[in-house]
């Protein structure tokens, strides 16, 4: 098949970046659609063209690396698919796909398709973890948590942090990542004594990175590539509410969630 | 007061004074229709005047013992300005934030999940303040009435503000614009607040559609039925006419 | 380069040495740990734990990674599971079945006290894990599930949908986070480490190159630990993430670290066929999918019907005929070479006939498609994207694909290299699979490695060997990072009409087919005769655009292909030497008549440690030393899966 790219090309974060026009033939339908890149680099470093930086590794869907907005669409056309999952039978022949970044203040473009995420590592530093060290650990079934309790859980676990909520907010808002990250910790028992500490540290630090404010507009569920709901943004609502209550009426900290 | 700022400093905390100013303002609202719909309800026997002007009456004498004459009405009048001004200004932060946090737009756009309503917020919003401050202008103070405004005859002046086909127009027009506001802003307010769930979203989702649609209709009812004649009550071209002159 | 091999396992009953190994380790006062800088490279299960638990105790720790966040390394990817000997099922497991299962699964060639000690401690990973939050599924009352995995009877498999190395990833990862946020441990992402400083025979530093601005650095300190994994994709194609590399073993191997039966790679049996040229990387689904699924080809060579419109008889699920207790459930050297073994014979399925079915009709049938989607839903899923094909109404085809390697430095018991000073763990290591890896043991090695293991024999090693004292201004620091700039300068300078990408996927057909599943001796020196001309070619034809100072993946590709150019000349080397076959180096010149592997204790009960001897002719040369592996505790005995 036939593939007219516009990719988005940035030598560096400083400068100016652009559109190019690559035309494509002989794509196969079965490659994937960063093996349609690869092919492309291959053609652009044989002239002596710079080729196209993109992230990616694990190729699987897993790691969370690929940060590419296809046709206006983090991850592509494809729901619950990461663009390194995405095929090109999902494209048809001869069609006209624009590459960019992930567009967000704070995600600033590296070079091309690569941003930089690092506000997502200071979110998670910020408070996404139980305290416990190494070796203190108590015995594994001592705590029983119910099977309910472990997938909604689990289903928040699941974020990649790719950032794909994020490029695809019109508002630039991270509040699913945050979300996430903030439920999956605060649902298991485990979680509960730092629950209210952790989730305004994370909150806080959030805003710190240039996110914008969620508007429940849904666009993040819908790019999730693992279809991670909002009903995580509204827990994470709920608890910043009683966090906050919780502090007003007991500014010692207590009474915190047990 | 550290704590109050703290949350109001974070993109949350703004969005939960939305919310409850929002929740403030659609109670208001609702309220407000329900006193509108006194329109329909025709002139008193007893007293010759209009049921609707017997209720503006009300708003004015309720409470009065205790507070005053209009001193609850001026209580609920602060109170909302209070309101609307907190929303706009944190309407207004939280715009300019996630404004400055996509600073390129995508070559292409295409969205999945937001509708016209939710992105249209903000210029909903903007519109509706404009609106109702103009409305304020109309039929509280008369400012901007179209003529012979006389306060007290709140049937009266709603019979002649709404003559000139551009200004029933201007109003079922802005309650369009508030009824897709509410359509987006009232679930968004329950997911602001953190009460939503799996189970209960739909209801919601639900409540937001009734409390739009139910705002639209009566709201318009109004203008529409004032303008066109529609409504019992001193509507005969004489009485119009004696207003007029007056 | 010979080595005085001591691998310091203690003396002592087995189940008695590591308790007694703590208790004879040297401790660091608390006040004095924040004196020392530990490096850990890499920031997957091991790194991220290691770097974690030793910024808990105290130590000052810089952690490397050369992805954009250490939360993507590539042990998220990992699907099925984690064993730990908990004998929740009960179901007769226990610390000694786990020990065996593993010692036999690895066709008896590892230590035994080291992967007794991996067995003890797996019980610890798992509470540690749960406490830091990781949803491993559970039971309706609330207590944690298992599944089975191959080469086990007892079912001891703790796992998170399919994701289970994430889920484990993303707990070291947010503890590594905390360590972060309370500067014990400085985290530098997209930095690739290139060498190792070693002065005085002990390892001082590394130089790093970021991968950002193309800066070249060196980081000093007292112990270094390289968490960098494996290197499958030295067959280009394989089930590792694209950046996985063996540069920082490679680049430990030329400075003195012995590295250890590099021949030994995992083939794993459950991966997506390639589709075409146009492949980058190979696929894996996870083994679990054999718990339910079937495996077969048709009876008859070359059957192109449609998969359904074979009749039952004429089927051959020839796991559950070859070896009818283990069946579908057989370890994963053995399912992927009875797959290659019915392809050979043409017996394959779908393109080229590379490619066996994995059906879960009856499964479908016995257990409801509700079941079965709760189960696997995830990676029918992915099959489903990735071929087009859809498994709940038609078997998936599967092919084996190099997937993990067992062999890596040599280690002594307390997880230290050849080199004082500089540890391996993890993949990076060889210890503790032998010859073959069981499923859902990856994982566990990783983080006993790096949460129980490393934190306590650094601390051995720094109290009995004091603080590195090298300071950087030290003439050695900078002729490192001088010859280090200059590979990168080389490299920027190759100006020829190839791409890097093209090289790499001749090398990794040559390994594949004459290192790969099976090896015989004669293939085997065609690949040495042939690995050299490659390298020459790599040197003279390949193209490398941009510059050395900004982003540049080509740089970075080129130069962990030069690494991994240099590298399968030794692992064929390795595969050449070791004359008998055992786990995943099936040696066909050395198979029992009904084609098992037939492995050779008396002559092959070792381990193969190779150091650099220098360089002939422009070609490195190698020497061999050998740690004889002794059993004491199991028998030594073919390995049956009958």
């Amino acid at each position: 098949m036939k593939l007219t790219l516009y990719v988005w090309r940035q030598k560096s974060a400083a400068q100016e970046g652009e559109f190019r026009r690559y035309d494509m033939q002989e794509v196969s339908p079965d490659s994937s659609f960063l093996e349609v890149l690869d092919l492309l680099n291959e053609q652009l470093i044989l002239k002596g063209e710079e080729p196209i930086e993109f992230e990616h590794d694990c190729r699987e869907g897993i790691c969370g690396c690929c940060s590419m907005v296809i046709n206006g669409r983090p991850h592509g056309p494809k729901k619950l698919h990461t663009t390194c999952q995405l095929h090109m039978r999902n494209f048809e022949d001869g069609a006209t796909v624009y590459v960019e970044p992930w567009r967000a203040a704070a995600f600033p473009v590296v070079k091309d398709l690569v941003v930089d995420r690092s506000s997502f590592d200071r979110i998670i530093q910020s408070g996404g973890y139980i305290s416990v060290n190494t070796g203190s650990a108590p015995e594994a079934n001592s705590v029983p948590i119910g099977k309910e309790v472990i997938d909604t859980a689990m289903d928040a676990a699941t974020c990649i942090g790719c950032g794909a909520c994020v490029a695809a907010c019109p508002n630039g808002s991270a509040a699913l990542f945050t979300a996430a990250k903030i439920s999956h910790l605060g649902l298991l028992a485990q979680g509960q004594p730092e629950r209210y500490d952790r989730v305004l540290r994370m909150v806080d630090q959030m805003d710190k990175e240039l996110f914008g404010s969620c508007t429940n507009h849904g666009e993040c569920q819908e790019a999730c590539p693992k279809g991670i709901s909002i009903k995580y943004i509204s827990m994470m609502n709920r608890d910043f509410i009683r966090a906050t209550a919780a502090r007003v009426m007991d500014p010692k900290g207590a009474m915190k969630a047990q | 007061m550290g704590l109050v700022r703290n949350f109001y400093r974070t993109t949350v905390g703004k969005k939960v004074v939305m919310a409850v100013t929002g929740l403030i303002l659609v109670l208001f609202v609702i309220g407000h229709m329900g006193g509108n719909l006194k329109f329909f309800a025709g002139i008193d026997a007893a007293t010759g005047t209009h049921k609707l002007d017997h209720y503006a009456a009300f708003l004015r004498t309720m409470g009065s013992e205790l507070f005053g004459h209009a001193g609850v009405l001026w209580m609920v009048r602060v109170g909302l300005l209070v309101a609307v001004l907190l929303h706009v200004v944190s309407a207004v932060q939280l715009s300019r934030l996630s404004m400055a946090a996509r600073p390129r737009s995508y070559a292409v756009q295409s969205f999945r999940s937001a509708t016209p309503a939710s992105r249209s917020m903000r210029y909903g919003g903007m519109f509706l303040f404009v609106f109702i401050i103009l409305h304020i202008l109309h039929f509280t103070t008369g400012t901007i009435h179209y003529q012979g405004f006389e306060h007290g005859r709140v049937f009266a002046n709603l019979m002649s503000g709404f003559q000139p086909w551009y200004v029933p127009m201007l109003y079922v027009i802005a309650m369009a614009a508030l009824a897709l506001h509410l359509y987006h802003g009232v679930w968004s307010m329950f997911q602001t607040m953190g009460v939503t769930s799996p189970a209960w979203n739909n209801g919601a989702r639900c409540i937001a559609k009734i409390v739009a649609v139910i705002l639209f209709v009566g709201f318009s009812s109004v203008p529409l039925a004032a303008h066109f004649g529609l409504v019992e009550g001193d509507n005969t071209p004489t009485a119009m006419a004696a207003i007029v002159e007056r | 380069m010979q080595f005085q091999l001591d691998a310091k396992i203690p003396s002592g009953p087995l189940d008695r040495k590591w308790s007694k190994h703590k208790f004879d380790l040297k401790l660091v006062n608390p006040a004095n740990k924040r004196k020392y800088t530990v490096i850990v490279v890499g920031s997957g299960l091991a790194g991220a734990a290691a770097a974690a638990s030793l910024g808990e105790l105290g130590y000052n720790v810089r952690c490397f990674c050369y992805q954009d966040s250490p939360r993507r390394a590539h042990s998220v990817a990992a699907q099925g599971g984690i064993n730990a000997a908990k004998n929740y099922r009960n179901d007769g497991d226990s610390v000694w079945r786990l020990f065996y299962d593993t010692i036999k699964g690895g066709d008896f060639r590892a230590r035994e006290s080291n992967v007794y000690r991996l067995a003890e401690l797996s019980v610890n990973i798992i509470d540690q894990c749960v406490a830091q939050g990781v949803p491993f599924a559970r039971e309706y009352g609330g207590l944690l599930a298992n599944r089975s995995f191959g080469g086990a009877q007892v079912s001891r498999t703790f796992y998170a949908r399919g994701q289970t190395g994430q889920q484990l990833l993303l707990g070291a990862y947010s503890a590594l986070s905390r360590q972060i946020a309370q500067k014990t441990v400085s985290m530098h992402t997209a930095t690739e480490m290139l060498d190792v400083l070693v002065v005085d025979g002990r390892a001082r530093g590394i130089v790093v190159r970021d991968l950002r601005t193309g800066r070249i650095s060196t980081h000093l300190g007292d112990a270094v630990v390289l968490c960098t994994g494996g290197y499958s994709n030295v067959f280009f194609l394989s089930t590792n993430a694209k950046g996985c590399n063996v540069t920082a073993t490679w680049r430990a191997y030329r400075r003195g670290a012995g590295f250890a039966n590099p021949c030994f790679t995992q083939i794993h049996p459950t991966c997506i066929p390639s589709s075409g040229e146009h492949q980058s990387k190979l696929t894996l689904m996870s083994e679990s999918l054999r718990n339910d699924g079937r495996i077969w080809v048709p009876k008859q060579a070359g059957d192109k019907r449609h998969p359904s419109d074979i009749p039952e008889s004429e089927r051959d699920y020839y796991l559950e005929r070859r070896y009818p207790s283990f069946g579908n459930l057989s370890p994963r050297d053995i399912a992927s070479r009875a797959a290659k073994e019915r392809c050979d014979a043409g017996f394959g399925v779908g393109p080229g006939g590379l490619g066996v079915y994995l059906d879960f009709a009856d499964s479908i049938k016995r257990l409801g498609r509700k079941v079965i989607e709760e189960r696997y839903g995830n990676l029918f899923e992915m099959y489903e994207s990735i071929t087009g094909e859809d498994p709940y109404t038609e078997p998936m085809r599967i092919y084996p694909a190099p997937h993990y390697t067992m062999g890596g430095l040599w280690v002594d018991y307390n997880l230290m290299t050849t080199i004082p000073g500089l540890f391996a763990a993890g993949e990076a290591n060889f210890s503790d699979h032998g010859a073959n890896r069981l499923g859902a043991s990856a994982l566990m090695q990783g983080l006993a490695d790096g949460y129980f293991v490393v934190p306590y024999t650094i601390g051995d090693y720094l109290a009995r060997s004091g603080p590195s004292g090298l300071g950087s201004d030290h003439a050695a620091v900078a002729s490192l990072e001088r010859e280090v700039g200059d590979r990168i300068k080389k490299l920027v300078s190759l100006n020829g009409n190839r791409t890097v990408d093209s090289i790499h996927r001749e090398l990794g057909r040559l390994m594949w087919d004459k290192c790969g599943m099976s090896r015989n001796a004669a293939g085997l020196r065609e690949a040495l005769q042939k690995i050299p001309a490659i390298a020459e070619r790599f040197w003279r034809e390949v193209r490398v655009t941009g510059s050395g100072e900004e982003l540049n993946q080509c740089v970075e590709k080129a130069g962990r292909l030069a690494d991994f150019l240099e590298f399968a000349e030794l692992m064929c080397i390795d595969a050449l030497e070791r004359n008998e076959s055992c786990g995943g180096h099936f040696r066909e010149e050395y198979q029992t008549p009904d084609g098992e592997a037939l492995r050779n204790d008396n002559e092959y009960c070792y381990a193969a440690v190779w150091g650099l001897r220098g360089t002939e002719g422009g070609r490195l040369t190698h020497d061999l030393t050998k740690e004889p592996l002794t059993f004491e505790n199991v028998h030594l005995a073919q390995r049956s899966y009958k």
